[in-house]
């Protein structure tokens, strides 16, 4: 494919889906970790009433308030479900499962009762995203990536994922020690003088800062399987965190890209001449890959497993 | 309108809904509370996402063998055997993987939903010019509901319901007591088994009315709502049912009556509301109650220790422990204690001692584990053994008055 | 007696508790509606090893983690080395019971050791080999050295806990604090650890152990503190391991004959 086609059409979305791919799935290992990982389910779940309510109040459709309005929806599911579970003494799954569904509800009836037929606002397009309309209409080639004036008009979704990633990073790296410990041994950690709630709560705020971000440019359900499926898949594979960490990404740029690819040209290649959903194909892909670790993988049992 | 919604006066497609979806709300709630019981909640959030394949393959095999696809029969079917296949995926991750069990159902929920979404965007290209509608599915709706739609869904909301109701004293059993309930020999996997097996009905049945997103509010929330008011198993489980055949007969009926009204949103919404009131205002485990209850219960406790402290002349640290001395007018504003105070103070201490006896005495072991630091003596023992005790302490000697 | 008198006391008594490694004054923990610990005094004494001992669910581990600030007590505080908590947690070393952690976390043996030199490499403070030095020095100081690479859920109960206890070493604590941990291990790990513990104490550090076997109590430790909601007793082994005292504490959870095999103080 030359570059004249693929620098416009493909970089771009191929680019985002990586990104967003890796945000989720690195703060994704410790929610596995953690047993936590349904949070992402559950973030992703309240993304719908968050925008909704942000286009209730600015009355446009615009990426910022839309993000503020996800990321307030998200810091009021992770609160509800810890008020839940801590006043009514419920367990953790069940209190997520409550706050969840009912928040999604009242986003798809506040969606029903607003009148959204004039912008892009729908139910459809909060599950899938939309990857494959993030094309960079001003590139003509691979020389646009030296062109400011090209550069100018790159999709926003990507600087946007990029800072994101950039952020998830920069949290992973600086509080590595206390997210390990922590982890491991809450107590131990608490003993320390670790804060190990507010950790928790950092990593679950980070996580759906990270959702947010991705949810944007790609559709919720990539979200929840890049919460989860590529760091599952990386546990099989070594004993050591860090090194999870390091597959972890791994799986998830090779879910993005098999993913998008896949579902733009595989169709093509069998005859038809659609694409289909690159969201759904990433999401499947992300699970073959976690199939093979789980068949295949050296440290897939849980004990008795090989060293390294 | 909505009087007579809720009075069945829609016409037979709209009566026939609403009463399958409170079948399907009775079962619901019924069948939820066992997988709550078990821990096991979220479970239904994955095999209600893995519906969605199972319902794109019935349509293209539909579509294949020369049918039009949308024979709802059909398509339940196909749900019925993706769900199936993504519970045995969760059961393969967690039994024969480290994965644990919330990171099995993550990832069977999110992959399968994500092909079956695929899937989806296929038969849109395919029968295009064909409106396939499979994308109810998702949020459900029961809007222009065919007549045998209708029926399917009364039909099939009344049969899950009787299945609950003939398979619950087992179920019961095993939900309160796995192990009691296997030594008395019941077959706790195979129960478990029909347990998912009902799951995946009641989700199956709801495909059409409230959605697959929505399906599990339908099973998690009644039975949370239920666990408020009762620690009994069997009053949770029926209070479930009556809940969920509530909410679901609420919410059916009122989104009948409008036409900008979701069945699946306003069904889990009625539910919800339910929930939220018995969270604040349940009289046992509600948060108003728990409350004032801690209130109570803390305030109990550094009173407690307060006279303790006085009796024993040991100094008090708490500065709350001190403001409710000096509110109960039992220590003076400088700290020492009023004659009311001390005279308390006594009665404390001597009924501490009175624990120390009963608690060495290996003759009233079962009023010694009921010991808590708080628990006053007569509520434990009878006069009479108090007196007894009393004279084996010799009198008020040692007590500072 | 007057509540003034009582107060200059209470001036003594606070002096006293300046003194000591591990000073608890009053402290009630709740689950819920029942008092696991109730009012609870404990001073441990410097340099002694002490056993915290009392029936299941009397309280015990959940005294030290209320003393560790791991639980929030209902009232009560804790003084360490006559100060805050806070201010002194460099001087404590905690080893929580080794059922507390998901042993299928991806570590090894060596990475869960550096985790007790935290408070040294703080967030960001890049590992030098002097720090692995110092880590494996404690694996070795427990047996465990060969077994550094190894991934912690390959480890037998016995070797988790010398682990735990190598972790608690790196902290270079004065004052150690562990919950159970004879809990599950096989006796040569018993004798391993116990032989480290008596060390610590040669150094002049202090160790209180959450312990269960009262068949033990007399051989391996100095003082007790006997338990069970409310406390029952402390002291010197000498003094405070009496019939009477297990009696008080255990009730009807103990037979005659149980006590009449243990090594006990006259009392």
């Amino acid at each position: 494919m030359s570059g004249a086609e693929f620098v416009p059409l493909s970089l771009t979305p191929l680019l985002i889906g990586v990104f967003s791919a890796i945000a989720c799935a690195l703060p994704g290992n410790f929610l596995v970790l953690r047993r936590q990982a349904l949070i992402g389910d559950a973030i992703s779940h309240v993304v719908l009433p968050g925008i909704v309510v942000a286009f209730l109040v600015t009355g446009v459709v615009s990426a910022w308030p839309m993000m503020i309005g996800a990321a307030l929806a998200s810091l009021v599911a992770v609160g509800l479900i810890e008020a839940i579970r801590r006043l009514g003494k419920i367990e953790p799954g069940a209190a997520m499962g409550v706050t969840f569904t009912a928040m999604f509800a009242g986003g798809v009836l506040l969606l029903e009762q607003t009148d959204t037929s004039s912008v892009h606002l729908d139910v459809e397009h909060a599950l899938y995203g939309n990857l494959e309309s993030l094309i960079w209409l001003d590139a003509i080639g691979w020389e646009s990536l030296l062109d400011a004036s090209a550069l100018a008009g790159l999709p926003d979704e990507l600087l946007r994922i990029f800072m994101t990633l950039i952020g998830v990073c920069l949290f992973i790296g600086l509080f590595w020690r206390p997210l390990k410990v922590s982890t491991f041994d809450p107590g131990f950690a608490e003993a320390l003088g670790m804060r190990t709630g507010l950790i928790g709560l950092s990593l679950v705020v980070v996580a759906a800062v990270a959702a947010v971000a991705a949810f944007d440019a790609v559709g919720s359900i990539i979200v929840i399987a890049m919460f989860i499926c590529p760091p599952a898949a990386a546990r099989m594979m070594t004993n050591q965190l860090g090194k999870q960490i390091g597959w972890s990404v791994v799986f998830a740029m090779l879910s993005a890209i098999l993913g998008y690819v896949l579902a733009g040209y595989g169709p093509l290649w069998l005859g038809a001449n659609h694409a289909v959903s690159a969201a759904g194909m990433i999401a499947t892909i992300s699970g073959l890959l976690l199939a093979l670790a789980a068949i295949a993988g050296p440290c897939r049992h849980r004990s008795g497993a090989p060293a390294h | 309108m909505w009087l007579e919604a809720l009075t069945l006066q829609l016409g037979y497609n709209a009566t026939l809904v609403t009463l399958g979806a409170m079948a399907l709300g009775i079962a619901a709630g019924v069948t939820g509370t066992f997988l709550f019981l078990r821990k096991r909640a979220l479970v239904s959030d994955a095999i209600s996402h893995a519906t969605l394949p199972g319902v794109g393959i019935a349509f293209m095999l539909m579509v294949a063998l020369g049918g039009d696809g949308r024979s709802l029969i059909g398509l339940l079917l196909g749900s019925a055997a993706s769900a199936g296949f993504g519970l045995l995926c969760i059961g393969w991750l967690t039994k024969y993987t480290r994965l644990a069990e919330d990171a099995a159902i993550g990832a069977v929920l999110s992959v399968f939903f994500g092909f079956g979404i695929v899937l989806l965007t296929i038969i849109q290209n395919l029968s295009a010019g064909r409106q396939a509608g499979l994308e109810s599915f998702l949020l459900g709706s029961t809007a222009g509901m065919l007549w045998n739609d209708a029926i399917i869904i009364a039909v099939g909301g009344t049969l899950t319901l009787l299945l609950v109701v003939a398979m619950r004293r087992p179920m019961t059993l095993v939900a309160f007591d796995p192990e009691y309930a296997a030594a008395r020999g019941v077959n706790v996997d195979r129960i478990d088994l029909a347990i998912m097996a009902l799951v995946m009905a009641v989700t199956v049945v709801g495909l059409k009315i409230v959605g697959l997103i929505l399906i599990v509010a339908m099973l998690i929330i009644p039975p949370v709502t239920a666990r408020f008011w009762s620690d009994r198993t069997d009053h949770v489980v029926i209070l479930s049912g009556v809940l969920g055949g509530a909410a679901a007969y609420i919410g059916a009926a009122f989104s009948a009556s409008a036409p900008a009204l979701p069945t699946g949103p306003i069904i889990v919404l009625v539910s919800f509301a339910f929930f939220a009131a018995s969270l604040l205002f349940a009289p046992g485990r509600g948060v108003l109650a728990a409350v004032l209850r801690h209130r109570r219960f803390q305030r109990r406790v550094h009173m407690r220790q307060g006279l303790l402290a006085l009796a024993q002349a040991q100094p008090i640290y708490e500065g709350y422990t001190l403001r409710l001395l000096k509110s109960a007018g039992l220590v003076q504003a400088d700290g020492v204690a009023t004659d009311r105070g001390k005279a308390r103070a006594a009665k404390a201490l001597r009924d501490e001692k009175r624990w120390e006896l009963v608690r060495a005495d290996q003759a009233m072991e079962g009023a010694a584990a009921l010991y808590d630091g708080l628990r006053d003596l007569e509520t434990v023992l009878t006069a009479d053994q108090i007196a007894e005790i009393d004279i084996k302490l010799g009198g008020p000697q040692g007590v500072p008055v | 007696m007057t509540v003034a008198l009582a107060t200059e006391q209470g001036i003594a008594a606070v002096d006293l508790i300046a003194e000591s490694p591990l000073a608890i004054r009053g402290m009630t923990v709740s689950y819920g509606e029942k008092p696991a610990v109730f009012s609870v005094d404990m001073t441990v004494a410097e340099g002694a090893m002490t056993a915290i001992i009392g029936p299941n669910g009397a309280g015990k581990s959940t005294l030290l983690k209320a003393a560790l600030g791991v639980i929030k007590p209902l009232a009560g505080q804790a003084t360490v080395f006559g100060a805050s908590l806070k201010t002194q947690r460099a001087r404590i070393a905690y080893v929580p019971q080794r059922a507390s952690v998901d042993w299928d976390f991806p570590t090894r043996v060596l990475d869960v050791v550096m985790m007790g030199l935290y408070r040294e490499l703080g967030l960001l403070r890049r590992v030098r080999a002097h720090h692995i030095d110092k880590a494996t020095d404690c694996l070795d100081r427990v047996g465990m050295a060969d077994f550094a690479d190894r991934q912690i859920g390959q480890l037998s109960g016995g070797q988790q806990q010398r682990v735990f206890l190598a972790r608690a070493l790196a902290q270079g604590a004065d004052l150690y604090l562990l919950d159970e941990p004879f809990a599950g291990v096989d006796a040569a790990t018993e004798k391993a650890i116990i032989s480290v513990l008596k060390s610590l104490i040669d150094e002049g550090k202090t160790v209180v152990a959450v312990h269960h076997d009262l068949a033990t109590v007399t051989e391996y430790f100095d003082h007790v503190f006997l338990i069970n909601t409310r406390k029952v007793a402390e002291g010197p082994v000498s003094e405070a391991f009496t019939s009477g005292n297990l009696i008080a504490a255990y009730g009807g959870r103990l037979a005659t004959a149980q006590i009449d095999q243990l090594d006990l103080a006259a009392g």
